[in-house]
């Protein structure tokens, strides 16, 4: 008995030698990030100084010490400029349509399988839904290409239905919904997975005493399922606040072309072809900036939100 | 479950399947009719005859893909990038959500970082001062520029990091009283538990550094060394060369272009995602769930 005694060291020793412990694994913890935090800091918090050149008049060759500076005058050049609003409109035209049908079919999506009770066909179901959120927008754009095109797939049944053929993606009138409901058709099966997983929460005893009171399928959607997915919609409806300036740059570049750019011409394919391509990177930078800013403040508003009213916190 | 067996209820229920499976077939009809020109004659194509069955069945557009090195080496840089990338990414994703996923208690700095972290996310400079440094360290041109920029991947470390503050602590305080340090418990508790986390953030990566298209377009000038998601895209017309092109001369480029050749490509560069797809999806609703909705 003595002896063992001995070995256990006394109170405050055993405090220290624990603080020691925590002070090492903070070490190995700040070890730990370090090469990941360099990364961020070269690739994303340094281009966050170059938005000094929206306020320069820039030239690359003098760089960013060397330019003169500009005050507001590219902000200003900007709002004079008749393009900018009719891109802005654009940007939030097809974001909201996005956004809108986005939220709507994966919830009538999740319901109508929800009604299937086959195990095997709902999961094969799924699993190929799913699968066009992980193509990328080059492959679906070529494909769509071939399929709207004039003499493409579409417009051959319009003609077997004795309507006319449309050029969808060279009229202002088709490009936008044909965005609108091409990137739904992308993502509505990726966005049915959270529906699911709220649906599998819900009771199984509501439905039961539902149907004892007589209620039929469709009462037991409306008044149970319906609302148990609720608090779900509106996180992602909250949520998606954040996403009203990106009307998905990937999915434009891949579909539009000069044809299209008075209704299909968003912030970033225009960001991209200022400051990329004719060089214009002062101005480019302002209006990304702009853009960013915008943006920021609305995901903030959003999260708020979404804490606020779904108990919903990233971290 | 107690359901009414009437002619109504029974006749929804049809209509319910039919409808579902009607917009599964529409999922899947862009990838079927591609299947479908991709083996059918040039002829049949451009005559507008097929749909979801090959007309003229021929499969010399594969033929033809084999012999294109310029294809394939676009092909082997889209998978070195993947490996590259893709390794890049866990290893610091991992490493950075485990020390994220300590209390303040067991970590004063971590809502510093959390907060960078974070702001990262939300706001960035622009693609012009991004583009801008990557070219001033010299990576234009390189597997670098493809890989670097996007070496931490934000949203699945803060995916992951929820993943760890879900596992029990009891698990860890175990280990802790045993001895072993914050890489040991990463190491043998942590990561053998977040496996199916894991699997479904790999998905993320593979497919991310597969699809990305837009890096090699801006970040890469010399032809023979785009990943194949912009070779494909440049395949496709560049379409700053489009403006100046009436909409006849439009209509008359697409019945020149190879469209039998393109889907073959299109589809080929698909089987790398459709090899993944099927092994890592399983654990999909469970990573996704998960990890985005903490209670």
């Amino acid at each position: 008995m003595a002896q063992a005694e001995t070995t256990i060291p006394p109170k405050r020793e055993l405090r220290s030698v624990k603080k020691k412990r925590k002070r090492f694994d903070e070490m190995t913890y700040h070890f730990m990030l370090l090469p990941g935090m360099v990364m961020l800091f070269i690739f994303s918090i340094v281009p966050m100084f170059g938005v000094i050149m929206a306020f320069q008049k820039f030239i690359p060759a003098k760089g960013i010490f060397g330019s003169k500076w500009a005050g507001l005058s590219n902000f200003t050049y900007m709002f004079q400029l008749p393009d900018a609003k009719q891109i802005f409109i654009n940007t939030l035209v097809i974001a909201v349509g996005k956004i809108v049908l986005g939220l709507i079919v994966p919830i009538v999506f999740a319901l109508l399988l929800n009604e299937v009770r086959l195990k095997v066909f709902k999961s094969s179901i799924q699993t190929i839904v799913y699968l066009p959120h992980f193509m990328s927008w080059v492959v679906l754009g070529t494909m769509l290409t071939m399929i709207f095109s004039f003499d493409g797939m579409i417009n051959n049944f319009l003609e077997l239905l004795g309507l006319e053929r449309i050029m969808f993606l060279a009229s202002n009138d088709w490009f936008r919904p044909l965005l609108i409901v091409t990137d739904t058709w992308k993502e509505f099966g990726y966005g049915t997975i959270v529906y699911l997983a709220a649906l599998t929460a819900i009771n199984p005893a509501l439905y039961e005493s539902a149907a004892m009171d007589g209620a039929n399928r469709w009462k037991q959607t409306l008044h149970i399922t319906l609302p148990g997915m609720f608090p779900t919609i509106i996180l992602l409806g909250t949520l998606s606040l954040g996403n009203v300036l990106n009307a998905g740059f990937d999915q434009v570049f891949n579909l539009y072309n000069p044809l299209v750019y008075e209704t299909g011409d968003i912030i970033d394919t225009f960001v991209y072809r200022m400051g990329l391509i004719n060089m214009q990177y002062s101005f480019a930078t302002a209006i990304g900036l702009m853009k960013s800013v915008i943006s920021f403040v609305l995901i903030v508003i959003s999260y708020k939100l979404a804490s606020k009213y779904a108990g919903y916190r990233i971290f | 479950m107690i359901q009414s067996k009437t002619l109504g209820s029974r006749l929804s229920r049809l209509l319910i399947m039919f409808t579902l499976i009607l917009i599964t077939f529409m999922s899947l009809a862009p990838i079927v009719n591609t299947i479908m020109v991709s083996i059918s004659s040039s002829t049949a194509v451009n005559a507008g005859r097929v749909y979801f069955l090959p007309v003229e069945l021929n499969f010399s557009s594969y033929a033809q893909i084999l012999k294109d090195t310029k294809f394939w080496n676009a092909f082997l840089i889209s998978v070195e990038r993947v490996v590259l990338g893709g390794a890049i990414n866990m290893i610091l994703t991992i490493l950075m959500a485990y020390p994220l996923s300590r209390s303040i208690s067991q970590f004063r700095s971590r809502n510093t970082y959390m907060w960078i972290i974070v702001f990262t996310m939300l706001f960035s400079g622009g693609i012009v001062p991004w583009y801008m440094v990557i070219s001033k360290l010299g990576l234009i041109n390189s597997i670098w520029a493809l890989v670097l920029p996007g070496a931490v991947p934000v949203f699945n470390v803060i995916l992951l990091m929820n993943f760890f503050k879900g596992i029990p602590k009891e698990l860890e305080e175990a280990a802790f009283i045993d001895g072993a340090g914050p890489i040991k418990i990463l190491l043998n508790i942590f990561i053998p538990i977040s496996m199916p986390s894991l699997a479904t953030i790999m998905l993320f990566v593979i497919v991310g550094h597969w699809n990305n298209f837009f890096d090699g377009i801006i970040l890469i000038n010399d032809s023979s060394k785009i990943p194949l998601q912009t070779y494909l895209q440049r395949l496709s017309l560049t379409r700053d060369q489009m403006q100046n092109l009436s909409v006849e001369q439009l209509q008359q480029y697409n019945k020149i272009s190879n469209t039998t050749l393109n889907s073959a490509k299109i589809l080929v560069s698909m089987i790398p995602i459709l090899l993944i797809y099927p092994f890592l999806q399983r654990y999909l609703i469970h990573g996704i769930v998960l990890g985005a909705v903490k209670e």
